[in-house]
Formats: C-alpha cells, sequence, structure tokens
C-alpha cells in the first residue's frame, strides 16, 4: 500500500465508524456535542497512534519468534489497558487543563472496540512487509488516520444531530431510531469515496 | 430459611435478557457487531453463539473470583478473564468451523472489548452467585443472539433475497441493505419496532448504564447519554 493510499482508505473509504462499525457506542454516545466530539476524537487519535506504537514492535519481536501470535488479543488489550490508566495518571498529574478537556475521556477508551481493532488491523495489514521499519511506520500511519478518521465522522455526525432536535419525529422512532437513521445517512455519503479505492 | 429480599426468581434472572431488558434493543449496548456481520443469518448466529460462550464462561469465573479480585484492579482483572475466554472461543472455531472463523475476522477478538460482557461482569456476575451469574449470561446471550438474529434476518432477506443461505424472492432486492449504511438503517427500524411492540418510548441515548466506566467516566454525566 501506498502511503496516499493508507491516508486516503483509513480516513474515508474504510472510515473505521461508517464502514467498518468499530467504535459505534462512543460514534452514537459522545456526539451530541462538537466540543466533546473533538474531545473524544483528539483522545481516541492518540490513544490509537500510542497503542500502535507499542504493541506492533511487541507482536513482531516478542509473540512472532516465540510462537505466540494466538496470544495476541490478551496481550493487546492488556496493554492498551495499561497505557490508556498510564496516560490518565500522566495528563491529570502533568497537564491538568488538558486532563479537564481530554483525560475524562480516557477511560472510555479501553474498552473502545477502535482501539484493539485498529492495532490488530495494523498487525493484519502490515506484518508482512519487507522491513520492520516500513512496516512499522506504516502502521503508525494507518493507526492515527483512522483515529482522524473517526473525528471526521464524529464531528460531522455532531452536526447532523444538532440539527435535528427540533425535528418532529414519529414517537416510536424518537431518540435512538432516529439518531441511527441519520448515522445511516451520514454513513451513505461516505460510501461515494469507496469509489477512489 | 426465606429469602425474601432476593425476590427475583431464577426463571426471572434468566429471562429478563432475552426481551424486557435485551442488551442491544433496549439497553444499546455492544452494538458494533449487531452492526457489522449481520449481512449473513448464518454468521450472526455464529457470532451470537460464540458471544453467548464466552458470556456464561466469564459470568461463571468473575462471579467464583468476586472475593477474591482486588476493586482497584477489577477492570483489568475482568479484561483478562474475558481475553481468556476469546481467545479459547478463537482456537475452537479455527479448528472446527474454520469459514465462520475467517467471515467474523476482527469481530472476533473484539469480543473481548464487547460492552455487554464487561457490562454483566461489573453488574451482575461480580455481586451474585455462580448459579445466578450463568443464568444471567446465558438469558443476556440469548437475547443477544436473537436481536443479531433479528437484525440479520431482515438484512439477508431485503438486502439479498436469501435466508440462511436458502433463496426467497429471486432478483427482487434492496442490496443497500447489505452495505454499511443498512447496517445504521436496520437496526434503527428494529429498535423502533421493538419500543412500539413492548409499548414504552426508544431509550434515549446510547446506554452508559451498563457500561463499566460509568463511575469514572465523566462522559456519562455530560456527554455520553445528555
Amino acid at each position: 500500500m501506498t502511503v496516499l493510499g493508507i491516508i486516503l482508505s483509513a480516513i474515508l473509504t474504510d472510515n473505521f465508524v461508517l464502514s467498518k462499525f468499530m467504535g459505534c457506542c462512543p460514534f452514537l454516545g459522545v456526539s451530541q456535542k462538537i466540543s466533546s466530539s473533538i474531545g473524544m476524537g483528539a483522545a481516541v487519535i492518540f490513544v490509537m497512534t500510542c497503542s500502535t506504537a507499542i504493541t506492533y514492535p511487541v507482536y513482531m519481536y516478542l509473540l512472532v519468534p516465540n510462537g505466540l501470535e494466538y496470544l495476541q488479543t490478551l496481550a493487546f488489550i492488556l496493554i492498551i489497558a495499561l497505557f490508556v490508566q498510564l496516560a490518565e495518571m500522566f495528563v491529570r498529574k502533568c497537564f491538568p487543563p488538558l486532563h479537564r478537556t481530554l483525560g475524562i475521556y480516557l477511560p472510555l477508551i479501553t474498552t473502545n472496540c477502535a482501539v484493539l481493532g485498529v492495532t490488530i488491523l495494523n498487525v493484519d495489514l502490515f506484518a508482512a512487509s519487507e522491513s520492520f521499519l516500513t512496516g512499522y511506520l506504516h502502521a503508525l500511519l494507518y493507526a492515527a488516520c483512522a483515529g482522524v478518521g473517526f473525528t471526521l465522522a464524529l464531528i460531522l455526525f455532531a452536526g447532523v444531530r444538532s440539527r435535528m432536535e427540533d425535528a418532529d419525529i414519529p414517537a416510536f422512532f424518537k431518540g435512538t431510531p432516529a439518531t441511527l437513521i441519520a448515522a445511516s445517512i451520514v454513513s451513505l455519503s461516505f460510501m461515494a469515496f469507496s469509489g477512489m479505492s | 430459611m426465606m429469602r425474601k429480599t432476593k425476590s427475583v426468581s431464577l426463571w426471572q434472572e434468566f429471562s429478563k435478557g432475552i426481551l424486557r431488558e435485551n442488551p442491544n434493543l433496549v439497553g444499546l449496548l455492544g452494538i458494533c457487531p449487531v452492526l457489522a456481520i449481520t449481512q449473513e443469518a448464518r454468521n450472526a448466529l455464529g457470532m451470537g453463539i460464540a458471544t453467548t460462550f464466552v458470556l456464561i464462561c466469564s459470568n461463571a469465573v468473575i462471579s467464583m473470583l468476586r472475593k477474591v479480585i482486588p476493586q482497584t484492579v477489577k477492570l483489568s482483572a475482568y479484561i483478562v478473564i474475558i481475553a481468556g475466554f476469546v481467545t479459547l472461543t478463537q482456537f475452537l472455531l479455527h479448528g472446527y468451523a474454520p469459514e465462520l472463523y475467517s467471515a467474523l475476522g476482527t469481530f472476533l477478538s473484539l469480543i473481548t472489548v464487547n460492552c455487554i460482557i464487561l457490562g454483566r461482569a461489573e453488574v451482575f456476575a461480580g455481586k451474585n452467585g455462580v448459579f445466578r451469574s450463568v443464568l444471567d449470561g446465558a438469558g443476556m446471550g440469548i437475547g443477544f443472539t436473537l436481536s443479531l438474529l433479528l437484525v440479520s434476518s431482515f438484512r439477508e432477506i431485503i438486502g439479498s433475497g436469501t435466508w440462511f443461505g436458502i433463496p426467497l424472492t429471486g432478483e427482487y432486492k434492496v442490496a443497500l441493505l447489505r452495505s454499511a449504511p443498512g447496517g445504521f438503517f436496520a437496526l434503527g427500524c428494529i429498535i423502533a419496532l421493538v419500543s412500539a411492540l413492548l409499548r414504552k418510548k426508544p431509550p434515549e441515548g446510547i446506554g452508559c448504564n451498563g457500561c463499566p466506566n460509568a463511575d469514572t467516566c465523566a462522559a456519562s454525566k455530560g456527554g455520553c447519554s445528555r
């Protein structure tokens, strides 16, 4: 995959939320306000990139040489959980203002399937690269762009939802059903990008 | 001795997850797999059974260990137990159902972070006995499987004109339902339908109530559901 290909597919054509359905809970849950969706998105970009930075070398240098690939899920989720807790403590201690805006979203991210998903996908996609370094850099780029794609979808959807508040919706569609159908229309608009690939 | 304080019967413990407190359609937890692997009813059924298996096993083990696990590392301990059973499931499926294994792909590993399982561990198995926890897990798992089947049947019959691979409507099909937007659309319609049948208001926001992080996460007090 070329660098441009990675960027375009992670952000637009294979958008994590809208075409892979990973991280739907925060997508539907934290998209009420544009400000909170920006905070959530930034936290997701950060955690996705950093956990890939740790899990990819762990997989290549610890699991593969020892024939332990099957422990992938267990190892990755432990690393993510530990990393998120450490990051939360670090940010709270060293950057209190940042913690007030971004830190509150961090605990939510441990169980965000987009983060575990991106680490696993990265191993699937790039483990066969010719050298470790190319694979590693591509994986980091893919993780960051997947986070950007998530944020883009979140912000766009927050905009759509704020316009939906005053809409007159039949009683049984009020609340979640209407939100899901709006998400379907946003996802439809992202389908248009699939022609690029 | 009669236990008056706990008036919930074993049957209620089991049956609440199936419709009344259905984790997806009423509780709105773990909806990623419901959107992602429901193009075909067969895969959805496989996913449902795999998740139910993990849910029952992890509920049982967590409930056995509930007095041993320290409060501070509760979440990490639960995740490790769940991930262990997910790895076991991966082995079983890889060995006995390789087609299903490749069809489910990444989403098999992602059972680990399914909020239903972690939610039940936190809300139920960490506080109740083994037998009740197993019943609770079985009920919730069956409820999850049923909603997967419901959404996937809707999508497969209308989107591909087949059901479990059996041809039904021939050429008359709406291919959009097979694609990603169709997933959101189908789930939205089915939640509306279930709320109409249960005669109660559809859930307002995405479920923070069962989320294991609800206490620590400020989003649950502002951003998440309100």
